[in-house]
């Protein structure tokens, strides 16, 4: 009889720890989308209103009110193509060869912690790095060049994972079929595996293109903290003036939010970067959509009943 | 048979003849082995230089190890030039764990509630908003404390807003999605049969976290945090932004402050390439690489005993 | 000309593990062999070593000869990629390429060096035909090969493997996956193909195997404990063991 009270006792109490617990819980969720949310709503609303087509397109001013992001929007995308041009080639091959050739043993061990190490590097260190071999050593100067090199080692790790992440989910019966069929492994590899892991990769791809878009400390002391007049009717890439000149100088727009903040005199320079982070922020969810659906309509189109070359 | 009076080899290569795919292969080794191989010389150049450009400092400018460790004056100007990195060193420690203390629990509560509470909309709405924000720009971070941070703490708690607690603050936001994300992935890749032997047995729902999930995902939850540390010590912008850019050790924490990035990151445009002020600050990049290396072994060994 | 097709003295090891325990024997030509026994026999590591897949297999050690053609296929010198081009294999599941159906026909014969457009129509049509798919896929050979159903895709697969001419056709279970429909297209498919090349079949459906074999192979615990005629495998085994597993005793 007492033991059965004493039971009753102790599941009320914890029902009661149950509820608090949960409420608590519910709580600190909450309380984290409401930040996580309220920030960058803030973000938004406060950038918005500072965004328009002039704004985008114009070149900053570092005295007057009503400078803009032109160049340094530009810059972005172009280093973000760059960088994307060395590091897709050299990522698929360090991660075909990690997923498709790497036998277990000690190399392999010690291939893997160099990309876990390399991935968890500081992007300052590597902007140093980049700043001593790059800028100095190779004498690439402050440019679009040596920012790119620099990302793609601050890219590669993780390009690298996509790729062996997304060669491992091809069906291994893919694999055999094309044993069995005397194709070569690399064939197998490039003809049948590929276009298999290509919806992951793709998404893979777009996701880590929305992390270099937004980098900015490998990149102060590699692309630079100046952008020179540039003329967009100039296409010859070995003119300074020329935007497309791989060895000038570029600001992107992450490391120019930077220095606004740190050190902007513009009157307006709060709006500025208010806007400029808008963008930057805009142009990674624009990230972050494309590669889901991308990468869903892809998978779609290669295993559904529609004609397909 | 007729083959008897020829090698082997030619009996071979008459039957089999020189192929493409052959050479197919052996593009494919080759293209695959240069990629890795320049992977692999590229972190074994970042380790080189970082190191040689680090020890020169003591090596060859003779500053004393206790003097960069321990020093708590750092003056590389001055006419008898001090470098006590010590201040920028605690600043890194202090921000990393103050933003862990503060990120930690939000996250690990954000992940049982994404699991655990609301398993569906958890998965099909937060699971990608919390990718999305992991994906957000650190000099937005950085931007975000300038803007909301630091005048609310200047406005309602006292100082100038900017500090070492700012810059906490701006790193628990920046982290907390990275911990909430691992933390999630592993909740979610719990057996089910788990929970519900648990719940079988009549216990409520807390007994079933604390008692049975959190304990079997706690080296995961531990990977995450540590995960989570490992970004907010090597963030530079973000920080640099908000902390104050004094150097000395803080007594509070709304008083300015700097980490060994920020001061990388302010120094790095002002000094000359080989100057004794320029070593010293690829000295504190090398304790930055050097705390990378222990960040990936405390992973590495947490990974063992999850796997165990 | 038939060739030649046989086993000598040949073992499979998966480490210290001797999955196939030195079984000697020969293939005839324009004849079905089926390979039955209970799971784990080895029977399907057996198949699988024929055209040396086995060696994807880690830690996998083969011991003996393949002989084919007066060549010993299990020889380290020989090309393992040319050799599987001329032994085709289908598998339990189906596996088509993520490819339109043409294109899933078509890669073989294109990789081996077809690059003649009517030609390769030409090669679609008849490995289609061949496996009974070509009236139903004709007007559709654009569409992925992953909109057929099961059955179809199986056909597809053999039809795929038919594509560059195989001699001698390794089929592990090819019908298990299935409905009974699709079984039976299958069974009438291999009657059909016997004519053309060997055809060597794992399945643990003993009436198939009375149905479509010409010679049956009884494996046990790796072992090979019979080998000869169907007909008299089935109605006269000289082993005890052979004859309770054909009459469901155990397995």
């Amino acid at each position: 009889m007492s033991t059965v009270k004493v039971n009753q006792k102790a599941r009320k109490r914890a029902k009661a720890t149950d509820k608090l617990a949960t409420v608590l819980i519910v709580t600190f969720a909450m309380a984290i989308v409401a930040i996580l949310l309220g920030l960058l709503g803030f973000i938004l609303f406060r950038g918005l209103g500072h965004i328009s087509w002039n704004f985008l397109t114009s070149v900053p001013q570092t005295m007057r009110a009503g400078g803009g992001i032109g160049p340094q929007l530009f810059n972005s995308l172009f280093l973000l193509f760059l960088t994307m041009l060395i590091t897709v080639p050299l990522g698929l091959g360090a991660g075909i060869y990690m997923s498709e050739y790497a036998k277990p043993g000690k190399l392999t061990n010690f291939i893997r912690l160099v990309v876990e190490v390399l991935s968890s590097f500081p992007s300052i260190v590597i902007g140093l790095f980049g700043l001593l071999l790059l800028v100095n050593t190779f004498n690439l100067g402050f440019s679009l060049l040596s920012g790119a090199l620099a990302l793609t080692i601050f890219n590669l790790p993780l390009m690298v994972r996509i790729t062996e992440q997304a060669f491992a989910g091809v069906p291994k019966e893919q694999k055999e079929a094309g044993l069995a069929l005397g194709l070569s492994k690399w064939k197998i590899i490039t003809s049948i595996m590929l276009p298999v892991a290509i919806p992951s990769l793709i998404t893979g791809t777009i996701l880590a293109s929305g992390r270099v878009f937004g980098e900015a400390a490998a990149l102060l002391f590699t692309a630079g903290m100046s952008t020179p007049p540039l003329d967009f009717t100039n296409w010859n890439p070995f003119s300074p003036r020329s935007p497309i000149n791989p060895l000038r100088p570029a600001e992107t727009l992450a490391v120019y939010i930077w220095k606004v903040n740190s050190e902007g005199i513009a009157p307006d320079a709060t709006q500025i970067a208010a806007g400029a982070s808008a963008v930057l922020v805009i142009m990674v969810l624009i990230f972050n959509l494309l590669a889901r659906f991308l990468g869903r309509t892809l998978y779609r189109y290669m295993t559904a009943s529609r004609r397909m070359s | 048979m007729e083959q008897s009076n020829t090698t082997p080899r030619e009996a071979r290569r008459r039957a089999w003849p020189m192929e493409k795919h052959r050479v197919e292969d052996w593009i494919g080794r080759i293209y695959t082995s240069i990629c890795v191989v320049f992977l692999i010389a590229v972190i074994i150049s970042i380790v080189y230089f970082v190191t040689s450009k680090g020890v020169a400092t003591f090596a060859v400018n003779g500053v004393s190890l206790k003097e960069f460790f321990l020093g708590t004056n750092w003056n590389p100007q001055a006419d008898t030039p001090s470098f006590g990195a010590l201040p920028f060193i605690t600043g890194s420690f202090m921000v990393t764990l103050l933003a862990a203390l503060i990120a930690s629990p939000l996250s690990i509560s954000a992940a049982l509630f994404m699991t655990e509470i609301v398993p569906s909309f958890g998965k099909r709405i937060l699971q990608p908003a919390i990718e999305l924000l992991s994906g957000i720009p650190s000099v937005v971070y950085g931007f975000i404390g300038l803007s909301v941070i630091v005048p609310f703490l200047r406005e309602h708690v006292g100082g100038q807003g900017i500090g070492i607690g700012a810059g906490a603050l701006v790193l628990s936001i920046m982290i907390l999605p990275t911990i909430t994300s691992v933390a999630a992935d592993a909740l979610a890749s719990l057996p089910r049969g788990l929970r519900e032997a648990s719940y079988a047995l009549g216990a409520t729902r807390w007994q079933t976290i604390y008692r049975v999930v959190l304990p079997t995902v706690m080296p995961a939850l531990l990977t995450g945090i540590v995960l989570g540390m490992a970004r907010a010590f090597g963030e530079a912008l973000a920080v640099q932004m908000v902390i104050g850019n004094s150097p000395h050790i803080p007594t509070s924490l709304l008083e300015s402050a700097s980490t060994l990035t920020s001061v990388i990151t302010l120094g790095m445009g002002n000094t000359a390439m080989g100057s004794i002020q320029n070593n010293a600050l690829w000295s504190m990049a090398l304790v930055l690489m050097l705390m990378t290396f222990v960040f990936v072994l405390i992973i590495r060994l947490l990974e063992r005993r999850n796997r165990l | 000309m038939a060739l030649p097709f046989s086993t000598e003295d040949l073992s499979i090891y998966y480490g210290e593990y001797q999955a196939v325990k030195n079984i000697s024997m020969s293939f005839p030509a324009q004849s079905v062999t089926a390979l039955i026994g209970p799971s784990g026999c080895g029977k399907s590591t057996f198949l699988r070593s024929l055209n040396r897949m086995n060696d994807e297999i880690a830690g996998s050690r083969t011991t003996g000869h393949i002989w084919m053609d007066g060549i010993d296929l299990t020889a380290s010198s020989t090309d393992v990629i040319k050799l599987r081009q001329r032994i085709g294999m289908v598998w339990q599941r189906p596996n088509p390429f993520f490819k339109s159906i043409y294109e899933n026909i078509a890669f073989g014969p294109r990789y081996y060096g077809t690059k003649n457009r009517k030609q390769l129509d030409e090669i679609v049509e008849s490995s289609l035909r061949k496996a009974a798919l070509w009236d139903e896929v004709k007007d559709r050979l654009k569409e992925s090969a992953l909109s057929l159903s099961g059955g179809q895709q199986q056909r597809l697969c053999i039809a795929r493997a038919l594509s560059v001419t195989p001699q001698i056709l390794l089929l592990d279970e090819p019908a298990s996956a299935l409905d009974p429909v699709s079984t039976g297209k299958v069974e009438e498919l291999i009657s059909e193909l016997k004519d053309e090349l060997r055809i060597v079949i794992v399945t643990h459906n003993m009436q198939q195997a009375a149905r479509v074999s010409n010679y049956t192979a009884y494996f046990y615990l790796g072992k090979l404990m019979e080998h000869g005629e169907t007909d008299t495998i089935f109605t006269n085994p000289t082993q005890q063991s052979t004859q309770d597993y054909i009459m469901g005793r155990f397995g």
